[in-house]
């Protein structure tokens, strides 16, 4: 199953986020208020690592295990960003959860966070039915 | 070393291995980090109907769902398998703040005061558990990726319409974190 690799860095994401408590309401309500630098060097460390690997990634010309060269798309530009954007951060700071802290509190047990996720579905839905009538 | 893995994990540990996991998507897949396109493929696999949006082959992104039942299950293995049972350690100023919201469970990662099954049947629960996930997916689409999308993956490759969303992000945080949900959370 070539999809198993996928689920293993998963397991390994999830874990991470649990173990440093980015999924956690309180820490979401901490980073919002600036009362700790705790999320802002999850975040900051983790793009630094990002950008350095792209960077290297990059500069050699490093292969995918199957040998192509490795694509990354660029995001296109679109108002979507600004009032998409905005409508997103006022959900992840009301339900105190973005999409990956969302599985992983599942996982850990809060049940009642397939709510969550179920309504992030409808919402998901809900945006391919207004897509052509939303302003990009 | 068990005992130190159920510590919570400094963001000078976890930062880089979130960081790392770009590299190992690409390298190992060629593929980008993001997580709310899952919720896309799902919509797509469920109930595309006949919007065009949810039309396409879902099946060639099976990867994303499989990363994140990963994550589902690192969920498990962090939150259930590691668990000190300890509080999270936030700041006595946040601890203020949310008492002043009406919140007096700090245990486990979320309050259970307002996640639990009574309060999602009120105005209140269905304004934050409903009305809230539907504004993380509808926003997430809208904007074309969430904060590992956007503000991990697309910062880290330097596109700029992924830091103009993550500016919104913060912009739409803050206003809810000060100035809505304090109602909302006394309802």
């Amino acid at each position: 199953m070539k999809n198993i690799k996928f689920l293993l860095i998963g397991v390994l994401f999830g874990t991470v986020l649990t173990k440093t408590e980015a999924v956690s309401w309180f820490r979401i309500q901490e980073m919002f208020r600036f009362q700790s630098f705790h999320m802002y060097g999850i975040i900051g460390s983790a793009i630094a690592v990002g950008m350095l690997s792209i960077w290297l990634i990059k500069k050699f010309k490093v292969k995918s295990i199957e040998g192509e060269e490795i694509l990354i798309v660029d995001k296109q530009f679109s108002k979507g960003q600004i009032i998409g954007g905005t409508i997103f951060g006022m959900g992840w700071a009301l339900s105190g959860a973005c999409p990956g802290p969302l599985y992983a509190l599942v996982g850990a047990g809060y049940t009642t966070i397939l709510v969550v996720i179920a309504s992030a579905l409808l919402g998901t839905w809900l945006y391919g039915y207004f897509k052509p009538k939303l302003p990009h | 070393m068990l005992e130190l893995l159920k510590e919570p994990w400094p963001w000078y540990v976890s930062g880089p291995i979130i960081g790392i996991s770009i590299p190992l998507l690409l390298i190992l897949g060629n593929k980008m980090l993001g997580i709310s396109s899952s919720l896309r493929h799902t919509c797509a696999a469920v109930a595309p109907f006949n919007i065009a949006f949810l039309k396409y082959n879902w099946k060639s992104e099976m990867w994303n769902l499989f990363f994140v039942a990963g994550i589902f299950l690192g969920g498990f293995v962090g939150g259930v398998l590691l668990n000190n049972g300890e509080a999270v350690k936030i700041s006595e100023a946040t601890i203020a703040d949310i008492q002043a919201m009406g919140i007096q469970s700090f245990e486990g990662l979320i309050p259970a005061d307002i996640f639990n099954w009574q309060t999602l049947f009120s105005i209140k629960g269905i304004l934050i558990m409903v009305l809230g996930g539907i504004m993380i997916g509808f926003g997430s689409r809208y904007a074309g990726g969430c904060t590992s999308g956007h503000a991990i993956m697309g910062i880290s490759s330097l596109q700029w319409p992924s830091l103009v969303a993550v500016i919104f992000f913060f912009i739409g945080g803050l206003l809810m974190t000060h100035f809505i949900a304090p109602f909302i959370y006394q309802l």
